[in-house]
């Protein structure tokens, strides 16, 4: 009896260690953390599209393997939540790679998972500078509040305005968007009157335009993560009279993305942004990415810059399994990406070598109707623009 | 000076769209004593009709906020007959809520599974589009229609209520449901009825309040802190008593965001605690409608 038993036992653990070893053409996984549900559903629906598309174009397969995404639903920023569910993903679902993250708390909780595990991490959106300073297997595709300002700010500068004020929402990228614009302004030599920080929950804009009316500024740089309260605030911002007045608005693209331009409707018409990509982004890459959109989903209107951020991750996850041949080393996977660079639908990228944060074209948007359908027609390019907040310590 | 008639202009209006967007729950909670948290739920669901059929159908504003109030009616009437009907009265608290909150999550997925996550416009006619000066300050026509509507809800809400049939009918069978139904007042009907205005008038804010509390599918979760706010200061069931609250909350919170902004919220709350720390009922419990 015990003999059988034995037997067997040996027998289905020889079978298995065969069967791992044979196991040439494996699935590699990829874990996906970001909001699927809730009220913040649109970064991940877009990451999903993003995904599709770039596998839609090219293929499921690197080399041998399949490449296989596992989606788990983050519905808020929770970085309590965002640690379990890769640690689920990395324990039971053995996956290669994490990816997603909408938000910069998230992205910080999993990276003493990543560095334990030694597995990559590749974010589709997080901005805030510090994220790829936790651990050396972080991998950016999106942006930073400080790569889109920067060049902003400078802008701003050169059209002459003197006194500007800002109004961001008071949390980590809002803050980080407010010192970017503070210390490229004052050192172009403008002056920021105020610093208003706007409680995320906002409902009433009102007050705050009627305080940035009263401030005495020519501009203001304003902040607001993508979602319901930008209409409301974008309307304030029109309703107010601060266009009269004579007041410029400018302000990062989570503003204006593409989703929302429907809904917000002529309020932003002519608003100035800066931002990486627009739908209207005038190239051969962007066009067949919309194409391909258009195809798998019915309509290319969702397509944006969080679409593109998968997009481009997937891309970097693509790359570093070809480099690496499939074998699972974070540090090395991560070392294979560093400097490459590629043409992705919002332009010319590179990996930074040194940040791991994507280098990029920041463009200069204005809000156009065209053909009937509001656009971010891009007016100005400033290429190659690092992370300008990394290092840069809080 | 300037500043101050800026603030109280500010501050009233966004009142009046607070007001608005929650006497609809006064009426659900306060008369009909149901804990009803899905009153945020069917706000959305008459702002997404009103969008979908002006922007579908091409109705005009008018015409797409009757239909929004009408179907969204004619919607939850059935709710009212299979589900509310069953937790009237005192004694069912908890489930109220636990069945309203239910209800609550069913209406977000379904709107999230049929419409998107994505924010959704109810376009402005012409006419309620731009600014109107009042004196030194100017504000958006949309705001000062929502003044005028509110105040007319109002005056529409104290007649209804204390100066019809309807509305003695109405208090009787809430004070004393055993009582009235002696005196052969069909409770039922009014309990239907009344319900039937509580959710109308939740979709009528949930239009008309579309330009502040933008919608999409979370609007129902996001929101309903707000409309329980001004019922709780207002004191349940009373109409005059939710629009005082609403119109001293949404000066509070205006004058605070503007004059010390990086305090965020803090004065709304603030006020909420002193308020009912004061008046544990609200302004006017059970004084007048």
């Amino acid at each position: 009896m015990t003999t059988t038993l034995r037997k067997a036992l040996l027998g289905a653990v020889f079978a298995t260690a065969l069967g791992a070893g044979a196991a040439d053409a494996a699935t590699i996984k990829v874990g996906v953390i970001a909001p699927f549900s809730g009220p913040f559903a649109m970064f991940g629906q877009t990451f999903k599209e993003g995904i599709a598309v770039y596998q839609a174009v090219h293929g499921k397969t690197v080399g041998a393997d399949t490449v296989e995404f596992v989606f788990k639903d983050l519905d808020q920023a929770n970085p309590a939540q965002s640690k379990a569910l890769a640690q689920e993903l990395i324990v039971k679902e053995k996956v290669s790679f994490l990816a997603g993250f909408a938000f910069t708390p998230d992205a910080m909780a999993v990276a003493p998972l990543i560095d334990e595990a030694n597995i990559p991490a590749v974010i589709f959106n997080a901005a805030t500078s510090a994220i790829t300073e936790k651990s050396p297997r972080f991998v950016r595709s999106s942006f930073t509040l400080w790569q889109n300002t920067v060049p902003l700010a400078n802008h701003v500068a050169k059209l002459g305005v003197k006194k500007a004020i800002t109004a961001v929402s008071d949390y980590g990228p809002g803050i980080d968007g407010e010192a970017a614009f503070k210390a490229t302004f004052e050192k172009a030599g403008g002056a920021v009157v105020d610093t208003i920080r706007m409680p995320l929950k906002s409902t009433d804009f009102a007050p705050f335009m009627q305080r940035i009316k009263d401030s005495g500024a020519e501009a203001v740089y304003a902040f607001l993560p993508a979602g319901p309260t930008t209409l409301a605030f974008a309307k304030a911002f029109a309703d107010n009279g601060l266009k009269e007045k004579g007041i410029q608005f400018f302000g990062p693209g989570d503003i204006t993305q593409e989703p929302d331009l429907p809904a917000l409707g002529d309020a932003v018409l002519g608003m100035t942004t800066s931002f990486h990509y627009s739908q209207a982004h005038e190239s051969a890459a962007n066009k067949s990415f919309l194409a391909k959109y258009k195809e798998l989903f019915g309509s290319s209107d969702n397509a944006t810059f969080t679409s593109v951020g998968a997009y481009d991750g997937v891309h970097l996850i693509y790359t570093m399994l070809a480099k690496t041949g499939g074998k699972s080393d974070g540090l090395k996977a991560v070392e294979a990406v560093k400097g490459l660079s590629w043409e992705s639908p919002r332009g010319p990228v590179t990996i930074d070598p040194d940040s791991r944060h994507i280098r990029q074209t920041i463009y200069l948007r204005t809000v156009e109707r065209v053909n009937g359908k509001l656009q971010n027609t891009e007016k100005d390019a400033f290429p190659a623009q690092p992370d300008f907040g990394y290092k840069l310590g809080k | 000076m300037e500043t101050l008639f800026g603030i109280a202009v500010d501050g009233v209006a966004y009142g009046m769209i607070l007001f608005i967007i929650s006497v609809g729950l006064s009426v659900t909670l306060g008369l009909m004593r149901v804990v009803n948290l899905a009153h945020g739920a069917f706000a959305m669901v008459g702002g997404y009709v009103a969008s979908y059929a002006a922007q579908s159908f091409g109705l005009p504003y008018a015409g797409a906020l009757v239909v929004a109030v009408l179907l969204t009616v004619l919607a939850t009437l059935p709710l009212e007959s299979l589900l509310y009907r069953r937790i009237y009265g005192h004694a069912n608290e908890l489930s109220q809520v636990l069945l309203t909150i239910g209800l609550t999550f069913v209406i977000v997925a379904s709107v999230n599974y049929l419409f998107g996550p994505s924010l959704k416009r109810i376009p402005l006619p012409e006419l309620l589009q731009g600014t109107v000066a009042l004196g030194p300050k100017s504000i958006p026509t949309h705001r000062a229609f929502v003044i005028v509507a509110g105040a007319v809800t109002l005056l529409g809400l104290w007649w209804l209520l204390e100066r019809t049939d309807f509305g003695i009918r109405l208090r009787a069978a809430v004070d004393d449901p055993a009582m009235a139904a002696a005196l052969g007042i069909r409770t039922e009907r009014l309990y239907m009825a009344t319900f039937a205005l509580g959710t109308g008038l939740a979709a009528l804010g949930g239009v008309l309040g579309a330009e502040l509390l933008p919608l999409e599918p979370y609007y129902a979760i996001r929101y309903i802190v707000l409309f329980l706010a001004v019922v709780a200061v207002g004191g349940a069931g009373s109409v005059f008593g939710s629009a005082a609250a609403a119109l001293a909350l949404g000066i509070t919170d205006t004058a605070g965001k503007y004059l010390i902004p990086n305090f965020g919220e803090f004065f709304f709350y603030a006020a909420l605690i002193l308020i009912l720390f004061r008046w544990p009922q609200g302004f006017f419990k059970g004084k007048t409608a």
